[in-house]
Formats: structure tokens, sequence, C-alpha cells
């Protein structure tokens, strides 16, 4: 595959080279008679080149903290903590700096590439000008990247590709153009919010593939947002499960798939249909994602826990999960009173070993 | 596209066809006759028999419609029992004078609208915004003829900025004359480089046009901003953003080239619009237009005028509003059909 980076990519700064530093992250919604707390404290870190999956419900808050690390959120949002891009902190940042950050650090594919272009311009055009936005380039070099990033992405015929309208193209042939419209900007980390659920299931492995080898070939973290744990499983390094606006279990995928600790995610994973086992496997978890107006006291799962105790009342610390069946255990954590593992002695301790992991 | 032309245009000569047979029938059923005016006070019967039947008013209606649409077919509008000249040759003098007010109308309607309406958009709330939205409710609920003497007395009573009335000062014509191409006097006067009538021109085109621009400017603004909000929700534009597209391409060419559809549905209504309110602007300026013909012809009971007039005032907006339909083919991507 060529590779469309050929001048010097957005440079990592910081310490520990990490892509994305997420600290205490929390964003509200305030309304006329209450406020939506969309995200409660998260914290994340995605080094060069990991792809790192943000699994849950909807309305767990996966695409506000998306959409958070490009800066994106509408005014009415109310954002504190720290996010950090290549080391540079989005929050608080004015639009002019952002807008730089935007494609150039961290780039985003979405949900629904039929939506994603605008019908009004031709691909080349809204390539060219996003292009323009992050490289000084002459028309001809401009012209040359965009044909460049759409063959990286397999999308047959570049040429013709550039000329065409967003309405004369397929669904998986949008979302290879805008994977392309990301790379061609050269970012270092690809938030992509469930980029393949809009999409048939043939074409979604086309463009799980495809990601795949575009994080080995350029190094690309990718924080990759779904609720489909097969994904997970067959694409990222490390998963984050997200409950109520709230990360409630993180390990690597080899860690959490075979040691599934907190109860959410337990059910989450049993919720996954089985073939072969009839009516049975058709899983579900019963009640509601809360409403985050008024999240439950403690443990935000409790109500819908089968092992909720009055424990479960007061809020959760991280326990690292210790696993017989694999030797890295130290990366895999869960926030549930149930879990016998662990304790670390404080939070620091935790982020530490999550550094030594990353780093 | 050929065909989509074909079908438009036979449409068009449809509704004209409706114009007309409205028009003529109110004509012929609303109290008082050309006749009267023609003959003046206590005509004797014999006279007036005389002068139907020389306007052929005697004939049954249905016959006298008939003949006008034989004679419209072959050109011909008729006679202004007013004048007495042709309607066709009345109707082409003033035209000009109507297209010019209402075209630098709209010109401005869509300079000033579009832009105050895109920001309105963008900065909800902000200080544009309420004066917008103010200036809109005070444009719409103030009547056109109100406002066209209000204007008058400012800038022509108390301040004497502006001429009161008329296309041209009275002296320009005899110093410094200038022939008559287009009929629009800005572009004859630029093109006999005649600064000294252009600028008259100018002066009296100011009141006329700020009246028409004052009362249909808010419908486009409101419009752009409601039509603008939409498109800045749309997921795309949210793309845009998430690659660091600066603000103002966003809003002036990916946002608005996507409100530019309604947005030209509204600039064709809005034509018809200007051509009715320039009915009122050019009685009110005393300006040799269409408009002002119309308005003296219907008190004149100048049945052949009244027609002709509606006839040209109709077809233009027709064709106003075909221009527009054939445009939408030209911003929109997806109505190409290759």
């Amino acid at each position: 595959m060529s590779s469309p980076v050929t001048t010097k990519p957005f440079e990592t700064t910081g310490p520990g080279k990490q892509v994305l530093e997420i600290t205490d992250l929390k964003v509200s919604f305030p309304g006329l008679f209450k406020t939506v707390q969309a995200v409660r404290s998260i914290d994340l870190n995605i080094g060069v080149g990991e792809i790192h999956g943000l699994v849950g419900e909807s309305g767990s808050g996966k695409s506000i903290t998306a959409m958070s690390c490009l800066g994106l959120l509408p005014d009415s949002a109310v954002v504190e903590g720290s996010v950090k891009v290549t080391g540079h902190e989005i929050n608080g940042t004015p639009e002019k700096q952002l807008a730089r950050l935007r494609g150039g650090g961290a780039a985003m594919i979405f949900q629904n590439p039929m939506k994603a272009l605008n019908p009004f311009f031709s691909v080349g055009q809204q390539m060219f000008d996003v292009i323009r936005c992050h490289r000084d380039l002459s028309k001809n070099e401009i012209r040359a990247e965009a044909e460049k990033a759409l063959q990286a992405v397999q999308l047959p015929d570049p040429h013709l590709a550039l000329k065409k309208y967003p309405h004369q193209m397929s669904g998986g042939q949008l979302q290879r153009v805008v994977i392309a419209m990301a790379l061609a900007c050269r970012p270092r980390l690809l938030i992509a919010d469930e980029p393949t659920t809009a999409l048939d299931v043939t074409v979604q492995a086309q463009i799980i593939t495809l990601l795949r080898a575009l994080a080995r070939d350029h190094d690309l973290a990718i924080l990759f947002i779904t609720h489909d744990l097969g994904v997970v499983a067959s694409l990222c390094d490390r998963v984050s499960v997200m409950y109520a606006g709230e990360v409630v279990e993180s390990g690597s995928v080899g860690d959490l798939f075979a040691n599934p600790s907190h109860p959410y995610t337990r059910k989450l994973m049993s919720t996954v249909p089985k073939l072969g086992l009839g009516e049975q496997s058709l899983d579900f978890i019963p009640g509601q994602v809360p409403d985050m107006s008024s999240p439950p006291a403690g443990c935000a799962f409790n109500p819908r826990c089968d092992m909720a105790t009055d424990a479960c009342l007061q809020p959760a610390n991280k326990v690292l999960v210790v696993s017989k069946d694999t030797d890295v255990s130290g990366k895999h954590w869960a926030a549930c009173h149930h879990v016998t593992g662990k304790k670390p002695s404080s939070e620091t301790a935790l982020s530490e070993t999550l550094e030594e992991h990353n780093a | 596209m050929a065909k989509y032309i074909a079908q438009r245009l036979m449409m068009m000569l449809l509704i004209l066809f409706g114009v007309l047979t409205i028009t003529f029938v109110l004509s012929r059923l609303l109290p008082g006759s050309p006749v009267e005016m023609m003959l003046g006070h206590h005509p004797t019967q014999e006279q007036i028999e005389e002068a139907r039947a020389e306007l052929g008013l005697d004939l049954p209606l249905p016959l006298q419609f008939t003949r006008y649409i034989s004679d419209l077919v072959q050109g011909d509008l008729g006679k202004s029992l007013r004048t007495g000249r042709p309607v066709l040759e009345e109707v082409t003098k003033r035209i000009g004078a109507t297209f010019e007010l209402t075209f630098i109308a709209m010109f401005w309607v869509v300079v000033l609208g579009v832009p105050i309406g895109v920001v309105s958009a963008v900065r909800q709330n902000s200080a544009v915004d309420n004066v917008a939205r103010a200036g809109s409710i005070a444009g719409v609920a103030f009547p056109v003829f109100m406002l066209a003497m209000a204007l008058q007395f400012i800038f022509y009573g108390q301040l004497n900025w502006l001429p009161l009335q008329g296309r041209l000062d009275a002296e320009i014509l005899l110093d410094h004359p200038f022939e008559r191409i287009t009929g629009f006097y800005l572009i004859d006067t630029l093109l006999a480089g005649n600064i000294e009538a252009l600028w008259s021109a100018l002066r009296h085109l100011t009141l006329p046009v700020l009246t028409l621009v004052i009362v249909t400017l808010a419908t486009v603004t409101r419009i752009t901003r409601n039509m603008m909000i939409e498109v800045l929700s749309e997921e795309y534009i949210r793309t845009s953003f998430a690659y660091g597209v600066p603000k103002v391409r966003i809003y002036f060419q990916y946002a608005l080239k996507a409100t530019l559809i309604p947005l030209l549905t509204v600039v064709g209504l809005t034509f018809g619009y200007l051509l009715g309110g320039a009915v009122v602007v050019e009685f009110v300026f005393d300006w040799p237009g269409l408009g002002g013909f119309v308005v003296f012809s219907i008190a004149q009971n100048d049945f052949p005028a009244v027609m002709g007039a509606t006839l040209v005032l109709a077809g233009t907006y027709l064709t106003i509003n075909l221009i527009v339909d054939l445009l939408y083919y030209v911003v929109d991507p997806r109505l190409r059909v290759q």
C-alpha cells in the first residue's frame, strides 16, 4: 500500500508519547430544570498506534467523549477536566487553534457516511479543501495527495472518484472517502464514531480490515467507538466499557474478553447472539440506561445489577483484576465492589501502572 | 431537460390564460364603464350605444373574449382607451422603468438580506439577529404607501437630500439628453457617458428602491436565517468542522450553497412581491413605469391597458420563476441526470 505520508507528521509532544490523554473529563448540559451529566469523570489514554475500543449502550456518553476530543461539543455543553490530543490541550482552546488540530492532530470519521459529506460539492472539492487547510501544498500536489489517500483506502479509480458527487457513491465507498479525507491530513489519532454501524456486514468487515491496516502502516492511533463487541474483539488492542458516563472496566482485549469482571461487561457480552443456541441466545439487560439528569447513587449500574448489595450505593473504586489466564493482568481494571483483586493503593498507582503499559 | 422546459412553458401559457380570463371577467363585471370616461357627463343614449358598438362592448362576453384572445395571438393588445395608442407600445415604453426599479431593489434585497440572514443564523440572539428580527416585523407591519410617503417627508421634505419623485430632473432632458436604448436609465446614461444624467437617475432611484427594499428585505433575511439554522445542524457541516475547515468557509461556502435552493425559491416569490409593491411605489413616486400606468388605467376603466399590463407583469413573474427552477439544476448536483 502506498503511503500518503510524504512530509513530517503532526508532532506528538508531552510525556509518554500519549496521542490522547483524557483526565477527569466531565461534560454536562445544563438545562432550565435539570442538568444532564453526559460524561461523569473519564480517564482514558491512547498511545501511538494503539487501537482503543470504547464500548457501551446508546446514551452512555461514548459519542460525547469522542466529540470532546475535537472540541466539537455545542456551546451549551459545560466541559471540565483535561483532554490532550498529541499533547495539546483541547478544553478552553480558542476555535482558531482548534481548527488546526482538527484533522491535523486528530481526525474523525462518522457513523453515517451517507450524511457525512456535503451533497452539493464533489468529493474532490471537499477533499482538496480539507487538505488545503492543513498542508501548504500547490494545487497539483493537493490533487496528488487526494488521489494517493483514496488509493490508500483501496477505492478503485481515485481519479474518477474525485469528480463524483456523494450521491453517486455507495455507503462503503463514501466511508472510504471520509477515511481518506482524514488520512490526507495525516493525523496521529483517528476517532471513529461507530463507523460501520450504517454499513452492510460485508462492507463492515472491509472497513475494519482497512482501519487495522492503516493503523499498522501509519502508526495511527484509533479511538474506536462502537456497541459491537465482535468488532472490538477483531480490531482493538485495548477496550474500555462505558456505562452512564463513566468507564466501568478497561483492559487489553485479550484480558477483558477472557475475564470480564464488571457485571455490566458480563451482561453486555451475554447479549451478543450466539449461533445454534436457539431463542435462548437472545439475552438482554433488563431495565434502562439511567436518566443522566439524576444518575443512581454509587455504582450507576446497581439498579440493573443481579449482584447489587447495599455496598453498591457507594461509589466503586477501580480494582486491578488479577487473572490466572494471563500474565499481563496489571492493565486490566474494573470499578465494582464485587471484583476481588488487587486494590491499587491509590489512583496514582493505577494510572502509573497504566502509563507503564502504554509507554 | 428540454422536455422539462417545454412542459414548464406550456404550464406558463396555461397560467397566463387563466390570468387573462380572471382579469377579463373582473374588468367586465366591475361597476363603471369606459364609455362614461370617453363621453363625459350626460351623454345621450344614442351616443352611448354608438361608443359601445365602437369598442365592441355590445357583443356577448364570450365573443368579446375570443376576439381579444385572437388579437392577442397576433400580437395585438388593443388600444388604450385613455391615450388612444396601442397598448403594446404603452407597455414597452414603461416596462424599462419598472424593471430598473424592481431589479435594483431585488439586487439590494439579496445582497443585504442573505449575509444578514447568515450572520443571524450563526450568531443567534446577537445584536445583528435582534435588529434584523425587529426590523423584519417593522418592515412587514408598515404599509408600503405609508413608508414611501414617510421617506419622502424625511429625505425630501425635511432634509432635502433627495428628489421627491420622477426618474430624472426636468432640466437634465434639456441640458444633458441621452439616447434610451435599454430603458434602464443607469445603463443608458453610462453608455452615453452622461455623468450628470447618471447622477440624477441615481438620486431619483434611491427612495423608491429603498421603499421596496425595506418592505421585502425582512422576508429574505428571515428565510435565509431559518434555512441556514437547519443546514448548520446537518451532519456534513459537523464533518467540515471536524476536519478543521475554517468557519467562514463553512458558513459562506458549504452551508450557503445548501440553502441556495430554498433561497432561490424565495427570491422568485419576492420578485412577485416587488412587482406588486412597485405598483404602489410607482404611484407615490410618480415613477413612469408599468405600475403607475396600471393604477391610472384601472381608475379610468381602461380595460385593454389593464389587461395588457397585467399580462406583461404576470409573464415577467412566471419567467423569473422558470429561471429560478432551472437554476435548481445548476445548484443541486443530485437533480442533474446523466
